[in-house]
């Protein structure tokens, strides 16, 4: 029972969560966040699990999401009785197939050629799928109708509400399912496979088998989101299986953390969050995200997932003051950071209007304050804010240092009385 | 006929020249620092842009000189305040580290020069024909590049075979460590190589822009190529880089000049393509139409035939 306690709460979790959210554009990201958890927890099998980078995971998203508005279609137009909530189990058929089909390929080699290869594949099978348009539609993609399957206890999954709880119920039965497969030989052979292959093979497994045999599973789950996003969206088109969605997945996993297999989770909800609100505020999202990307990568590699393990000791030590303390010097960091984050934010958003908009006059609005992007007075300000915000950030480093130092030295010296 | 084949075969000698100027430095990065840029096709796009800003303020031809110097500054300081410190977490991140890289390229280039094509043109100087090849005006401005190409190439290898400085490298190629403990300063090796090799990407930008077009998808577009040029060749071989690019160069080149689709070749033995469902597209689609994606199936042909690549050697 202890161990079903976590995945029950985030049953209910999942099923209260759009009476505290009730408005509509949240019910909808809602219902993308959940289809992201499924994908990026995927990927998290490969790259986490496995070692394996893979630039062209969307391939197997995108395939299952174009089988299962495919058969969509078949149902409705041989008026097949398969309810709505089944479409799922084609798309994960579909993603096992081809990462049966493709796997084979890719998974010969391992480490870096892998990752091209995957790169290479993923352009294959995108740049097919505007050459084969009777699969895959051509540029308008394929549409179908999710109301017009049979309809079971009377829902016909029209209103957002219903297509959110399917994608909630499929998203908690592939989170079950992915994280008891982590709990299997199979999922500890693959760890054995990421840390040290020369060795698993010693110990009597094949790695290129156990690389082949994840690669399938990854795909299933990912065919499985790629369908629920196309019941989500009534529409599948080949940007599903491109580069672009495919550098999504490993921004959010990455971002998130590989370490644990609670970090691609965290990962998704971020990076859907973000690229809803933020594409809302500024015309280039995209640099931010990749800005944030690549300070991750240099500077919390663990990812989000990491930093909130790596104070698991403190945790397991009830070492609750030195935590307070720890906190109180986070924000005291956190103060000048944000002084940096808006100079470096007014350099950019200038740099942007200045260039690209220029069309549209000197004048911009900046946090709610209007500014004249060619005057000296907002350039002197951001460079003002980027130096001195960085220069006191420096100054708090050994603050936090110090404060790190002593919570973890009295959560060692507490444990050790144990 | 004749004429097909000449043209094509200059064009695809060509193009495999500028891919080998970019696959050239990215195996020489590979080789030494463990690393596959990611980013590389993103510095061909830079040196195609820097040569085009520079061009308007100065000129064709300080801007070929000017533009993959920069050009390499930045992959120097990218190496040295980036790329380094990311080392000590892996390879996973120093490959994501060079992808989130190629990425930010993309959009702070969109966000400078904008999402349309740049106006670069081929400089008045170069703007005539060389020579005619049966009834087609050949561009001087191809020879140009290809003559360029060339002389680079020469120059890489008197400088790593008969300098001082290539024959660290070339140590440094297969035994960093022992180089760094024979005194060499093997951290500023890593720097100049990066340097050199971005700054030959640079170089073929600038030559590349006024032919191809100057965009900021270009990067996009080529970086996976590229990258199926140096598993082709073989992952570290600079001599199967080089097979490799002009493999495909010629093979693409070729490509786009036949029009035959399965569907002619079996109707004229007379079995006749089926009419409509999934297979009517791969029945009725030319070959032409199938040139950007032949690489791709290179690719797959080599990984089930010949997993390490044409001239690779053992996975290290």
């Amino acid at each position: 029972m202890r161990l079903a306690a976590p995945w029950i709460a985030l049953a209910i979790a999942f099923a209260f969560l759009p009476m505290i959210f009730t408005s509509g554009s949240a019910l909808t990201m809602l219902s993308l966040m959940g289809i992201m958890i499924v994908f990026a927890c995927s990927y998290n099998m490969l790259l986490g699990e496995t070692g394996m980078l893979s630039f062209g995971h969307a391939v197997y998203y995108g395939l299952g999401g174009f089988l299962a508005v495919h058969a969509m279609n078949t149902v409705i137009r041989d008026a097949l009785p398969v309810p709505l909530f089944l479409i799922p189990l084609v798309g994960g058929f579909s993603g096992l197939l081809f990462g049966i089909i493709f796997g084979s390929v890719s998974t010969r080699r391992a480490g870096t050629a892998f990752a091209m290869i995957s790169l290479g594949l993923g352009e294959l099978v995108a740049s097919s799928s505007l050459i084969l348009r009777g699969f895959f539609g051509g540029e308008e993609g394929v549409s179908s109708n999710r109301t017009k399957l049979l309809r079971v206890f009377g829902l016909n999954f029209g209103p957002q509400i219903e297509v959110y709880y399917l994608i909630a119920a499929w998203c908690l039965l592939c989170m079950v399912a992915m994280y008891a497969l982590r709990c299997t030989p199979l999922g500890r052979m693959c760890n054995a496979v990421r840390e040290n292959p020369e060795r698993a093979q010693f110990v009597g497994y094949n790695p290129r088998t156990v690389r082949f045999i994840a690669f399938s599973l990854a795909g299933l789950f990912a065919g499985v989101a790629g369908a629920l996003a196309a019941v989500n969206f009534e529409l599948v088109n080949s940007a599903a299986v491109g580069a672009g969605q495919s550098g999504l997945v490993l921004l959010a996993a990455y971002i998130g953390g590989i370490g644990n297999f609670i970090g691609p989770v965290i990962g998704a909800v971020l990076v859907t969050w973000l690229e809803v609100m933020l594409s809302d505020v500024t015309d280039v999202w995209q640099l931010y995200f990749g800005l944030l990307f690549v300070g991750m990568v240099m500077f919390a590699p663990t990812g989000i997932g990491g930093l909130v393990t790596m104070h698991e000791p403190l945790w397991q030590a009830r070492a609750y003051g030195s935590m307070l303390r720890l906190a109180l010097a986070y924000l005291v960091a956190l103060a000048p950071a944000l002084v940096l984050l808006a100079g470096l934010i007014m350099v950019i958003e200038m740099s942007y209007h200045l260039s690209v908009k220029g069309y549209e006059g000197a004048a911009m609005l900046l946090f709610h304050v209007p500014l004249d992007a060619t005057s000296v007075l907002p350039w002197a300000l951001a460079a003002v804010l980027s130096a001195g915000g960085f220069w006191l950030f420096r100054l708090t480093w050994p603050i936090v240092g110090a404060a790190w130092h002593e919570a973890f030295t009295q959560a060692h010296a507490a444990g050790q009385a144990k | 006929m004749l004429e097909l084949v000449t043209i094509s075969a200059l064009n695809g000698v060509l193009y495999g020249m500028l891919l080998f100027l970019m696959a050239s430095g990215l195996t020489l990065i590979f080789s030494m620092m463990g690393v596959l840029n990611f980013a590389h096709a993103s510095f061909y796009m830079l040196g195609a842009f820097f040569g085009f800003q520079i061009g308007q303020l100065l000129g064709f031809w300080p801007a070929f000189v000017l533009a993959p110097v920069l050009v390499g500054g930045i992959g120097a300081l990218i190496e040295r305040y980036g790329l380094r410190h990311v080392h000590r977490h892996g390879p996973v991140a120093e490959l994501l580290f060079t992808f989130g890289l190629a990425f930010v390229i993309e959009e702070v280039v969109q966000m400078i020069w904008g999402k349309g094509p740049a106006d670069y043109r081929v400089p008045p100087s170069l703007d005539f024909s060389a020579f005619t090849v049966f009834s087609t005006n050949y561009p001087a401005y191809k020879m140009f590049e290809l003559l360029t190409a060339i002389a680079i190439f020469a120059v890489l290898l008197a400088v790593l075979t008969r300098t001082r400085v290539g024959l660290i490298i070339q140590a440094a190629l297969t035994h960093p460590n022992m180089v760094a403990m024979l005194g060499h300063n093997v951290p500023r090796v890593f720097m100049l190589t990066f340097g050199v090799g971005t700054g030959l990407a640079a170089i073929a930008g600038v030559i590349a822009g006024p032919a191809l077009v100057t965009q900021s998808n270009m990067a996009g577009a080529l970086g996976p190529i590229l990258f199926v040029v140096v598993v082709l060749g073989g992952l570290g071989s600079l001599a199967g880089a080089f097979v490799a690019s002009l493999l495909i160069g010629l093979v693409q080149t070729f490509a786009v000049a036949i029009n035959l689709s399965i569907a002619d070749v079996l109707g004229g033995i007379g079995v006749a393509p089926p009419t409509a469902g999934a297979l009517f597209d791969l029945w009725n689609v030319t070959v032409a139409e199938i040139a950007p994606i032949i690489p791709y199936l290179l690719l797959v042909l080599i990984l089930i035939f010949r997993p390490t690549g044409l001239m690779g050697t053992r996975e290290h």
